[in-house]
């Protein structure tokens, strides 16, 4: 590998904010307090193993929701004049111009008893509670990460040539072939980075199930937080498997996603 | 043509914010570095009557020249670790009655110079010698207050006036706890009839059996989310600052805050000066102007916690010096403890608890 002067920026930024930061965890994962090797902070770790599950869990939900939502309006939007592009990216980027905190807040005051979401369905006779359980945790995930999921899907999609489709209708295939057979595998490369860019800051996101969730929703990147105030060691433990977690989820992805584009 | 204007704007919109916030820096006569709890010190907003409450580091920084670059934290372990792990300098800190004596013991903080801190002749006796310092050399209170409970009165059909109330049946999925390992396990200690001070593991685990026990009762556990959910009406009954409560009741008319009859936490939050502070001189200038009977009222006034100087109290308006919420009387004060450092392993052992308790 060749090293361009102009990447001589890039690189420090990478050792000094990624690379170094990443030693430190592994050498505080694999010592005790007094700085001796140990690798019992790994044993503490698995004791939040169901937390682990769970959180994963919820990061799959919501990236498989976001990408049921995204995918339809990225090819919508792809199809359309160029201004009419422009103004869509702008409104589906207006909400991330606010705190990531003040919208989890937002989502407090909507969902909350005799808030405007519960009154509207009481009127529909529908009492229930919306908010302190995993379904508003995934509510919540689901809006805070689906931008991240439709821009990629959109400039993946709109790179697609429009002669292809036409083409494709011109010898006779339908719709649906269309869909299946010229759209889909020319958009993979968008899910790939899409699912990647919502599937690993869910998994390790903290806050919002403390705002929305209930008693039990409490996941890894809110254990890692708390045990941090205490044990530096087991946190850091804990965000190293998770990284290894998530370092797996990519290479299977990227897997998947090589494959699909050869084929 | 378009493309390079835009990038130009953007570098100059950049450019722009770098050069407010280097402006901001640079005093004429030193600076110093506060490092304070979030929303901790009356900044010269606006009250609810349409006055403005004073703006004390403002008046710091005009009457003593000195720069004052202050940050906060939500937590305590928060402030220890950033002391601890960097070598950030700070010249004032504000820490707890428990981690002042942590810091204290590992040699983290300095001895004051009382003589440059004449207004803390006027802090309250009890306050003087607290046990977390015994001889009151390494810290000067900045604000006290216990803790307590508030219940909304449509929602809850009698008078509460015990923890117990907290594992009440009647009121299941609308009790909150605190989600802040110290103060949940404080109020289940003092129900299983053990000294919150300091605790061993075994402690821990039957505080724990008790915690387990109310889970199921519970709504959410929360910090400052407890201030929406009570003045919502979201919830009927919570644990929480006495303080806070007062604002809280000031804030909706259903709400009512009591002093368990058990006993609570008594907690003080202290100045004090880190072993590596650069500005030592200015802190204790700091720490001294923060004492001022006038200057500690107008905080006291802003976060309705009690000031502990003396003369500070009767400067206070009358609601709130009046109010046992935010001055509790003596006789209460007999029955309540104050947090003491709990060694590394104990403490780590019950944040670990604590977590497997809400997963």
């Amino acid at each position: 590998m060749r090293l361009k002067r102009p990447s001589i920026p890039y690189i420090i930024w990478m050792v000094v904010f990624t690379m170094i930061p990443i030693v430190l965890i592994l050498f505080s994962a694999f010592t005790d307090r007094n700085g001796n090797f140990t690798t019992a902070s790994f044993v503490k770790a698995f004791g939040y193993f169901d937390v682990f599950l769970k959180s994963l869990w919820i990061a799959f939900i919501s990236t498989l929701i976001c990408l049921i939502l995204a995918y339809p309006i990225g090819y919508i939007m792809s199809r359309q004049k160029k201004s009419v592009q422009n103004t869509l990216t702008m409104v589906i980027m207006i909400p991330m111009w606010m705190n990531f905190l003040l919208r989890i807040y937002a989502w407090v005051t909507l969902l909350q008893n005799g808030g405007p979401i519960d009154t509207m369905l009481s009127f529909l006779g529908i009492h229930t509670t919306l908010l302190g359980n995993q379904g508003a945790v995934i509510l919540g995930m689901v809006y805070e990460y689906l931008p991240f999921m439709v821009l990629p899907l959109y400039s993946v999609m709109a790179k697609i040539d429009n002669g292809l489709i036409e083409a494709a209708e011109d010898l006779g295939s339908g719709r649906l072939t269309v869909m299946r057979k010229i759209v889909f595998p020319l958009s993979v490369p968008g899910i790939v980075s899409g699912v990647t860019m919502v599937f690993v800051p869910s998994a390790s996101t903290f806050l919002v199930a403390q705002y929305l969730g209930g008693v039990d929703d409490i996941m890894i990147g809110d254990v890692i937080d708390r045990i941090f105030w205490s044990d530096n060691n087991t946190g850091s433990a804990i965000a190293l498997v998770l990284m290894a977690a998530i370092l797996i989820f990519l290479i299977i992805l990227n897997f998947f996603g090589d494959e699909e584009a050869i084929a | 043509m378009k493309r390079i204007l835009s990038i130009l704007v953007a570098c100059a919109l950049l450019a722009g914010t770098a050069a407010v916030m280097s402006s901001c820096s640079g005093g004429s006569k030193g600076e110093i570095n506060v490092y304070n709890w979030g929303d901790y010190v009356a900044d010269g907003s606006e009250k609810n009557n349409g006055d403005y409450y004073k703006d004390t580091i403002a008046e710091f920084e005009e009457e003593t020249g000195i720069t004052v670059n202050y940050t906060t934290y939500e937590t305590n372990e928060e402030l220890y670790n950033l002391l601890s792990s960097s070598n950030t300098a700070y010249d004032v800190i504000i820490p707890s009655d428990y981690m002042v004596e942590k810091l204290k013991d590992e040699g983290l903080l300095q001895k004051l110079d009382m003589k440059k801190i004449p207004n803390a002749k006027d802090i309250m006796d009890d306050l003087k010698n607290p046990v977390y310092d015994k001889k009151g050399e390494y810290s000067v209170p900045y604000s006290w207050n216990v803790t307590g409970l508030v219940y909304n009165k449509e929602k809850v059909n009698y008078k509460p006036d015990s923890w117990t109330a907290l594992w009440d049946k009647k009121l299941k999925g609308q009790i909150l706890q605190f989600n802040n390992n110290r103060d949940a396990y404080a109020i289940a200690m003092q129900l299983c009839g053990i000294n919150p001070e300091k605790f061993t593991k075994k402690d821990v685990d039957k505080a724990t059996v008790k915690l387990k026990e109310q889970k199921p009762l519970l709504k959410k556990y929360v910090m400052d989310q407890v201030f929406a959910e009570m003045e919502k009406d979201q919830s009927a009954i919570a644990p929480y600052y006495a303080g806070d409560v007062y604002m809280m009741t000031t804030n909706n008319d259903k709400l009512v805050g009591v002093l368990p009859k058990e006993g609570s936490n008594l907690f003080v939050d202290a100045m004090c000066i880190p072993k590596n502070a650069e500005n030592v001189d200015g802190a204790h200038k700091f720490i001294n102007f923060m004492t001022r009977a006038d200057i500690s009222a107008a905080n006291s006034e802003y976060i309705t916690y009690a000031s502990p100087v003396k003369s500070a109290k009767k400067l206070l308006p009358k609601e709130l010096s009046s109010s046992e919420l935010v001055y509790p009387p003596e006789s209460y004060l007999k029955k309540c403890y104050t947090f003491r450092n709990v060694d590394d392993d104990t403490y780590a052992y019950m944040q670990e608890q604590f977590i497997k308790l809400m997963s």
